[in-house]
């Protein structure tokens, strides 16, 4: 086209554009360059953890990594009971924390009155910032020993019963799987409370109003306008929170009891993947220690399953949302 | 605005670039910058070590005390781990590791044909603790301990353990299990103590990691199983001396391989690793040591160094920081709750001090 004028001087068209493409371009590789540094570092931890797991897989076979024994002083290293505990334990965790933190992240957007919302939010936030360690020190020290009672009375209470006795009867300890999925409960509240609260808040207000000016509840509105378009995010929130109670290593190493068994006596103690590996890898060689690494090899597959099916279920509703 | 934010942002760097650069000249003041002179005096270096956490306090302790000797060098000991140390002896990332058992066979192949010293540095007992209101002496033997830590016998008055009690009253109160939650040298060394003492009885083999009954309790640590120990009425559990006595814990007598039993102390660690069998590369295992003194669930901890050295000023530190740990170091010993070597080990010890940095650089091959 024509020149363009700067600070009164006419500069050509084509330097200017040359100029700007140059700018670009290198924000262009710069960008791309970050973006495959961080594809390069995933690929080659994946690949070394797996270099340096490779005798766990070829001692044991598929077989014997998933088998329910592991006990190192007679080499066999059966990752099932982690697998199990991992899963128990955030299971107890999405299970406790999840009802409680949908409900604050509604209670924040829709009842609470907006100057009383940001403390609260604050507070919440303060929770996410106790490191991990302090959890853990907290549950061993003060928890596990206070709610050990707790159980030992429920235990007793229901023992015989026949579905609950399997589930809280004896044996009971104050560290088991139930204290690491309240503990991991109290680590993910607000994680997936302010994620929650974010989806929700982008419900347009138009959808809201409607639903009130045909007569519904506040109840009935949640439900018609605010969870239809927030529930995806609401899932991909839940997800991300399950991706970190299940990667929590030292809150649920201290809690958890150290007990590598599979039984479904929640109020016994068990052990998680990350647990035994912060645990027993300080004076592990050899087999053992290709073994631990298979576990991280294994949590971090996991971890990835969960990511990619928390992904698909918000690009699912997002899209049937941008269709309705 | 955008003025003013640029304001506080120039003197706020200069401040951080100032602080850098004098925290990088206060720690390359410290280390080596000089020639190592030809004396014995005054060596200057840095050394590092990782390894076994049974070590960590000793070597804390004789670290401090060894500045005073040599002002000029700097040791750092980092823990971790044995398994940790001997990986990172393999890989060179340390010059010496702290580990609680000889290398394995598993893990020869990394390091590589070089030979590796052992220097013992210290001996400790591994204590079994109790707690058992009044019941203040107990006696057990090796096949009454590995029946109570595999959940065989669950009450305190136990026919078994009545007898090897005679005249005490033993409670009806249900046995707890402490022992350790993550992986250690006191279970490996506790364990293999049960497998050669009970006489088949100890069926969960000897590792860094046990298969525990389930109702056992874990505790991270021996400051964890000491915590269980201490707070549980009816607990038994395996604990350091070291943190056994500093949590005021009550120890059991056990029994030796000459039939007496024995109390965890100093000197009756001493003569356990005085009566055991010493091999030529000063290895050797105090557990279930013969002698009417020995307390036999004694355990040692080695320094493991490399014979060949790629610098003389490294092999100087070595000899000087070793001999350190293996001379006046091992009167800090007793206070810090570890059992020091028997004259005749520390001799032999001492007089290894010569190989370290005397083969030449290349890696002996005589592994054939």
């Amino acid at each position: 086209m024509s020149t363009v004028t700067q600070a009164g001087q006419a500069v050509p068209a084509s330097a200017l554009a040359q100029r700007r493409s140059l700018g670009d371009r290198g924000f262009q590789v710069l960008a791309l360059a970050a973006g495959l540094l961080v594809l390069v570092i995933l690929v080659l931890i994946a690949v070394s953890t797996t270099q340096q797991a490779s005798s766990w897989f070829t001692t044991e076979g598929l077989s014997g990594i998933f088998s329910t024994t592991w006990n190192p002083a007679a080499g066999q290293f059966g990752a099932l009971a982690f697998i199990y505990g991992t899963a128990i334990s955030a299971g107890i965790a999405i299970v406790m924390a999840v009802p409680v933190s949908v409900a604050i992240a509604l209670l924040l957007t829709e009842v609470v009155p907006r100057q009383w919302a940001r403390p609260i939010v604050y507070v919440i936030d303060l929770l996410a910032v106790v490191p991990s360690v302090v959890w853990g020190l907290w549950g061993i020290l003060v928890f596990a020993p206070w709610i050990a009672g707790f159980y030992s009375s429920i235990g007793s209470a229901v023992k015989g019963v026949p579905v609950l006795g399997a589930l809280f009867g004896p044996p009971t300890s104050g560290a088991s799987f139930f204290t690491a999925g309240i503990i991991l409960a109290f680590m993910i509240t607000p994680i997936v409370t302010s994620l929650s609260r974010e989806v929700i808040a982008t419900v347009p207000a138009i959808d809201k109003e409607g639903a009130y000016a045909l007569g519904a509840t506040r109840l009935e509105m949640i439900r018609g306008a605010v969870w239809p378009h927030s529930k995806g995010g609401i899932v991909g929130a839940v997800l991300l929170g399950l991706g970190r109670a299940m990667g929590e290593t030292i809150a649920a190493a201290l809690v958890i009891g150290s007990s590598a068994t599979i039984t479904s006596h929640l109020f016994a103690p068990g052990d998680s993947m990350p647990a035994v590996i912060a645990n027993e890898f300080g004076e592990a060689s050899g087999v053992f220690r290709a073994a631990l690494m298979g576990l991280g090899v294994l949590l971090f597959i996991i971890t990835i399953i969960i990511n990619m099916i928390a992904r698909g279920i918000v690009q699912r509703s997002a899209r049937r949302q941008r269709g309705a | 605005m955008q003025r003013r934010r640029i304001h506080w942002v120039t003197p706020a760097g200069v401040a951080v670039v100032t602080m850098a650069l004098s925290l990088a000249a206060c720690s390359s003041g410290s280390s080596g910058n000089g020639s190592s002179s030809g004396s014995s005096a005054a060596l200057t270096g840095t050394l590092n070590g990782s390894g076994s956490t049974f070590q960590l306090s000793f070597q804390q302790a004789a670290i401090s005390s060894f500045k005073t000797v040599q002002p000029s060098m700097t040791v750092n000991y980092g823990g971790g781990g044995s398994g940790k140390g001997r990986t990172d002896l393999a890989s060179g990332v340390v010059n010496y590791a702290g580990s609680d058992s000889p290398i394995p066979a598993s893990e020869q192949a990394n390091f590589k044909g070089k030979t590796v010293l052992y220097f013992p540095v210290v001996i400790g007992p591994i204590t079994v603790s109790y707690n058992l209101s009044g019941v203040s002496k107990l006696q057990l033997s090796a096949p009454v301990i590995a029946d109570i830590f595999q959940a065989k016998i669950t009450t305190w008055n136990n026919s078994a353990i009545a007898a090897e009690n005679p005249g005490v009253t033993l409670p009806n109160t249900p046995i707890t299990i402490a022992r350790r939650s993550d992986s250690s040298g006191t279970t490996q060394n506790f364990s293999e103590f049960l497998e050669k003492a009970s006489g088949g009885a100890w069926t969960l083999g000897s590792s860094s990691t046990i298969n525990w009954p389930a109702t056992s309790r874990g505790g991270n640590g021996n400051g964890g199983v000491a915590q269980i120990v201490k707070s549980t009425a009816g607990a038994i559990g395996y604990v350091d001396y070291a943190d056994a006595k500093a949590s005021g814990l009550t120890f059991a007598l056990v029994k030796n391989e000459a039939g007496s039993y024995v109390a965890p102390t100093v000197s009756s660690a001493t003569t356990a690793a005085d009566n055991a069998t010493i091999a030529p590369n000063l290895t050797f295992s105090a557990i279930w040591a013969p002698g009417a003194g020995s307390y036999p669930i004694t355990y040692q901890s080695w320094d493991l160094v490399y014979q060949a050295q790629s610098g003389t000023q490294t092999a100087k530190g070595l000899q000087a920081y070793i001999g350190y740990l293996l001379g006046p170091g091992q009167k800090l010993l007793p206070g810090l709750g570890y059992a020091p070597l028997p004259a005749s080990l520390d001799q032999k010890a001492t007089a290894q001090l010569s190989k370290i940095g005397s083969a030449s650089a290349a890696p002996s091959a005589s592994s054939s």
